[in-house]
């Protein structure tokens, strides 16, 4: 009750917008004391940033030019530059496109999964009592603080093949029989488990920027639609969608982000060494890099996924900078 | 009816009280399901050793031991690791805040030629994965003589910790009224003064909340700490995989061992989880 009565008073905040374009102003005088100021606040942050994240980068794209193995590692041999080669070596590769398909077809699954049932359990919190959406976000954010690689090792053991409890669950019902299953012994399969343990690490975010987002929606917008003869579908189809927009599309980006980029359930859950039908791109270039002692194609499959990425990195930071402009 | 729609949604009419019911049950089965892997994990640990590993395990509780706490003890050197973690995770933040509200600073109350450009800078270096950055970094840190050095993991956990703090103080400056350190300064102040005094105290719990959550991200990580250190300087995070050896998997303790790892951090999470919320989601839905 009490949530619903603080909603109507939060409405009319985002209308008084515009005051602070006002005070933009004064911003223009105050500066044209000294443009030094700005650039030594930001100079230890932008030295620090260009050492771990500019020099790796650079060197990141150099060396997937390279010829980059064990002896240049310990200094024995220089690199040798061989243009194109580790590119040609990988995109001429069956197993590159294999692990392709399944990053995406991993990464994508995720992402609806978790947006679907993240916007769910947002409006299944707008319906319940107070005491039950009280609860409901302990275990939220309780789940969303699990440190990534407690969470795997936790459904490592759910999943196990002789004791897990999930197994047991399974079996209990008609007509099942799960004892004994091996959840690991197929790719497919064992990528559904870490899918799982990906969507319910990454739900609890999602859940709780959607509610913020959702008590910001005029009730009287949904009254209006209401009124006019919307059904709770139409409701949400043609009000709640489109003003929650902006937060979806930061949503939904960042999550492709993440979930191209899972490594440690992988890696954890197949105890270090992925098999072959369970390599992501992340795992496969690592496995490039660190096992076989590519270093220069373990680069080159690095910067291909960066690439992949950026067209996604493009629409989260138009609407990252959209939000930012407002201010 | 004119007067009864604008409470509509609190008319108590039996049909209302229903439906809530019904949205309570579905609530519920929400919360147990997802609050199962916590409870399990917790469960397993307190179990005596012969209920963990039974087959047809029993959903509730069995008998309360500490063995499982006291053999993850004894596995492997555990307070080593912790204490590395906590060496590592306190830098980073520190070195973090401080770096990282300078740099806050100059872009949210500043108005500079290529402001925009270092705002695009900084949200595109949050965006690249860091698993792609490994073999770069390693190979960074081997010619640096930092490879299996607690000094080398700490200059490379700045690479995420950094971004995200002067994203999240900016957002949390800008939501700080201007106008607040401009009467400051008609008053007198510096504007030095005007940011200690009137700036700082209302920043104050946001920076808070910002060093806890990324004690949280540092602590929690695991590729770099496995790569970057060698096993026998391995952090809590890593101190998670010893009890997994080629003769299988020692359960119970595992879940002790992941008990004793989690309680602390989603507390602290619990703690500042509603304030960052707040300062994550304010920009957005202004937007």
């Amino acid at each position: 009750m009490s949530a619903d009565t603080t909603t109507p008073a939060k409405v009319p905040p985002p209308r008084q917008a515009p005051p602070p374009r006002v005070s933009g102003a004064p911003r223009g005088k105050r500066t044209s004391r000294g443009t030094g100021i700005p650039w030594l606040l930001l100079a230890p942050c932008l030295l620090i940033l260009a050492l771990v994240m500019g020099y790796p980068l650079v060197r990141l794209v150099t060396l997937s030019f390279q010829s980059f193995g064990q002896s240049q590692l310990w200094g024995f041999k220089p690199a040798e530059w061989i243009g194109f080669d580790n590119f040609s070596g990988i995109l001429g590769d069956g197993e590159f496109w294999g692990v392709v398909v399944r990053t995406i077809v991993f990464a994508a699954g995720s992402v609806i999964f978790t947006m679907v049932a993240g916007m769910a359990l947002a409006l299944l919190q707008q319906r319940v009592s107070g005491w039950m959406k009280t609860l409901i976000n302990i275990v939220l954010v309780a789940s969303w603080g699990m440190p990534v690689i407690v969470a795997t090792t936790v459904f490592k053991w759910l999943f196990d093949t002789d004791y897990g409890v999930f197994n047991a669950l399974l079996s209990k019902l008609p007509g099942v029989d799960m004892v004994g299953h091996n959840w690991f012994a197929s790719g497919p399969q064992g990528l559904l488990v870490i899918m799982l343990l990906v969507v319910w690490g990454a739900v609890p975010f999602v859940v709780i920027t959607l509610s913020a987002g959702l008590t910001q929606v005029p009730q009287e917008l949904e009254e209006a639609a209401r009124l006019d003869g919307a059904g709770a579908w139409g409701v949400f189809r043609y009000v709640t969608l489109p003003i929650l927009k902006p937060i979806i599309v930061m949503l939904t980006t960042l999550s492709v982000i993440w979930d191209m980029g899972v490594f440690p359930q992988v890696f954890v859950m197949r105890g270090g060494h992925p098999e072959a039908d369970f390599q992501l791109l992340s795992t496969y270039s690592y496995d490039r890099a660190f096992v076989v002692n590519d270093y220069g194609q373990g680069s080159a499959i690095a910067l291909v996924t960066v690439v992949l990425l950026l067209g996604v990195v493009a629409v989260y930071m138009r609407q990252m900078l959209q939000i930012g402009e407002v201010e | 009816m004119s007067a009864l729609t604008t409470d509509a949604p609190r008319r108590p009419t039996g049909g209302r009280k229903k439906s809530k019911l019904g949205w309570n049950l579905v609530g519920l089965l929400v919360f147990l399901v997802v609050g199962f892997p916590l409870y399990w994990m917790v469960d397993t640990a307190f179990k005596p050793a012969k209920d963990a590993i039974d087959p047809d395990p029993s959903l509730l509780p069995t008998g309360i031991t500490l063995d499982n706490f006291r053999r993850a003890l004894d596995i492997a050197d555990f307070w080593g690791p912790v204490g590395r973690s906590l060496i590592v995770s306190l830098s980073v933040v520190v070195i973090g805040i401080v770096v990282g509200l300078l740099a806050a600073l100059a872009i949210s109350r500043f108005a500079f030629r290529g402001r925009k450009i270092v705002i695009v800078g900084i949200l595109a270096v949050q965006m690249v994965p860091l698993v792609s950055m490994i073999i770069p970094v390693f190979l960074l840190l081997n010619d640096l003589d930092q490879y299996d050095k607690l000094s080398g993991l700490i200059i490379t956990y700045l690479t995420f910790i950094l971004p995200f703090t002067v994203w999240t103080l900016r957002g949390f400056i800008v939501n700080i009224p201007k106008e607040l350190e401009e009467a400051a300064m008609v008053d007198g102040c510096s504007r030095t003064g005007a940011f200690i005094r009137v700036v700082f105290p209302l920043l104050a719990p946001g920076m808070v909340a910002t060093s806890v959550y990324g004690f949280i991200q540092a602590w929690n990580e695991y590729l770099y700490a496995l790569m970057l250190l060698s096993q026998e300087h391995q952090t809590a995070t890593v101190w998670l995989g010893n009890f997994t050896t080629k003769h299988g998997t020692e359960y119970a303790p595992m879940m002790a061992g992941a008990t004793m790892m989690a309680v602390p951090i989603v507390v602290l999470f619990l703690l500042v989880q509603r304030k960052m919320a707040a300062g994550l989601t304010a920009g957005a839905v202004k937007g």
